[in-house]
């Protein structure tokens, strides 16, 4: 029982991670068709930012540990919002370069990272509360796993009432359905496209901050790993689809905790979940057909 | 003879890779309805993208002595372009209130205009676009067109598709509104051209084949025949 308790907490801190990446990632591409391969390195440049604070200001107060969280949620703001400004702005409509130049972009940057940061991977400090666990159900679980569960979950309920309630939340909404017909009502829908990189850019760069905790160090791969498995909830949720990402970020990284410490075949078994959904549902579990 | 609203001139767009527009040339006066008429698939929806840079254009369009064809879509509509597109195009997912809210464009909307005319939206305005009947989308396409002041209404095919008793309500918003703007409109429906047309541009094979005054061509219907294959006795649609 206790071991099941853990491996769905846990399960529920990874898939917080996921959503963290993938709502940009859906949003991104449900607004402007575009698939963001640079998406991981906007998290990474916020784990690093976020830990470059704690490293300068002290790791353990909670103070700081907020801080590092803005820092982290602000730079991954900023690099998302330049990289639509300089570089896909440039692109639109022109999805094969959009791939292109993002993928360039995610392996520049990492190199970037490398060059900066070093490759290997660099153990992180943090309150003392988040280095400890607390008992559920007789299960000792790690407490950075709540507030990366906390934090998504503030992060979901904060778009999605920015996306009900505010004028940019209706042209987003009204652009991922129909983007021309947006523009034929007089609204420049590219002011929007700025906005959801930086939305999304702010989410990757405090998931980093978040995910630093979580593994217990940061490194110029982290958002790369997490992008991956970022693409495919996204693809199971229902590209476009944020309550579709999040419903599948949890599905995911729950069955991926309990393959991997039963059969050592999490990996695996995300996969054929992808195939699956792919066959039986294409568009996705929440995902509009067409 | 006053200055048009509208000058095309040499008008060809293309759409991936296709012309569908070859050489259209036509104004739109500054008062009245002008209806588009035309086979189908002859060019007359590529037509109103073009002029709203929906599609690649070239060619020379200008709208009340200035030059559009180099603007985005959204700067021509702020110029004051009304576009009720063919097969309505209301956003599905969003709630009537929510697809009106968006279009407003003016500092003072008129809501009171679309309201007097479309009462049912009133008491529909929470409820999802995308489950109202095909009548009522128009009816929200139109009201999202009408709520500003415009200059020039691009509306096409509003009636396809709809019962008569709709066409007609559909008729009397667009005479309403072709009171305080000038409408280009799409139209295959003889009835409510011959209601609201004052002028006609025929175009077949993305080109323009005639130009007059409406209800010289409607008296016509050899002529009629001839442009647009459709007899007058029967209720062309
Ligand atoms: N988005 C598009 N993609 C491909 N072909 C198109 C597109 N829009 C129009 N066409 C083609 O252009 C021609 C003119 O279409 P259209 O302007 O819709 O005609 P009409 O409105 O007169 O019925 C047709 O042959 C149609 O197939
Ligand atoms: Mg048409």
């Amino acid at each position: 029982m206790s071991t099941i308790v853990l491996l769905l907490i846990t399960g529920l801190g990874l898939g917080a991670l996921y959503f963290l990446v993938a709502s940009g990632l859906s949003l991104i591409y449900g607004l402007m068709g575009v698939l963001n391969f640079a998406h991981g390195s906007f998290l990474t440049l916020g784990a690093f930012a976020g830990w470059e604070v704690a490293r300068r200001l002290g790791a353990d107060s909670w103070g700081i540990f907020g801080l590092a969280l803005v820092v982290g949620a602000a730079v991954g703001a900023a690099f998302a919002a330049l990289t639509e400004l300089l570089l896909v702005r440039r692109l639109y409509e022109r999805h094969i370069e959009q791939v292109l130049v993002t993928v360039g972009l995610a392996l520049a940057t990492v190199a970037l990272f490398e060059g900066t940061w070093g490759s290997d991977p660099e153990f992180i400090e943090g309150p003392a509360w988040l280095r400890s666990t607390t008992d559920v159900a007789g299960a000792p679980i790690p407490n950075d796993r709540f507030l990366a569960i906390g934090a998504a979950v503030l992060v979901l309920v904060g778009i999605v009432l920015f996306l009900r309630y505010t004028r940019f939340g209706l042209i987003i909404r009204a652009g991922v359905e129909n983007r021309a017909m947006v523009t034929a009502l007089g609204i420049d829908v590219r002011k929007a496209f700025t906005l959801v990189f930086a939305v999304g850019g702010a989410a990757a760069g405090l998931g980093g901050v978040l995910a630093s905790q979580y593994f217990g160090y940061v490194s110029p791969h982290l958002g790369a790993h997490l992008l991956i498995f970022a693409f495919i909830v996204t693809v199971i949720g229902g590209l476009g689809s944020l309550t579709g990402a999040a419903v599948a970020a949890v599905l995911v990284a729950v069955l991926q905790q309990f393959a991997n410490y039963y059969w050592g075949v999490g990996d695996l078994v995300v996969v054929l979940l992808l195939a699956l959904v792919l066959l039986v549902r294409p568009s996705g579990l929440l995902g509009r057909s067409a | 003879m006053t200055e048009p609203i509208l000058r095309v001139r040499n008008l060809r767009a293309t759409v991936a890779g296709q012309q569908v527009v070859e050489d259209v040339t036509f104004d739109v006066p500054a008062t009245g309805v002008t209806a588009v008429l035309g086979r189908n698939g002859v060019g007359k929806t590529s037509t109103l993208k073009a002029l709203l840079g929906l599609y690649d254009r070239t060619g020379e369009v200008t709208l009340a002595g200035e030059r559009i064809d180099r603007l985005s879509t959204d700067r021509i509509v702020r110029r004051g372009v009304g576009y009720v597109p063919e097969d309505r195009e209301v956003f599905a997912g969003l709630t009537v209130a929510e697809n009106l809210r968006l279009a407003e464009r003016d500092a003072s909307p008129r809501r009171e205009l679309v309201a007097d005319l479309f009462p049912d939206l009133v008491k529909r305005s929470a409820q999802r676009a995308g489950t109202l009947s095909g009548g009522q989308q128009q009816m929200v396409s139109l009201a999202r067109a009408l709520l500003n002041d415009n200059r020039l209404l691009l509306v096409d095919e509003p009636t396809k598709g709809l019962a008569p008793k709709i066409v007609t309500e559909v008729a009397t918003a667009l005479a309403e509104a072709a009171a305080s703007a000038p409408v280009l409109l799409v139209e295959q429906n003889l009835e409510v051209i011959s209601r609201l047309a004052t002028t006609v541009v025929v175009i077949d094979a993305g080109r323009v084949v005639h130009t007059g005054d409406a209800a010289e061509l409607l008296d016509d219907p050899d002529r009629i025949q001839r442009l647009l294959g459709v007899h007058t006795s029967e209720n062309a649609a």
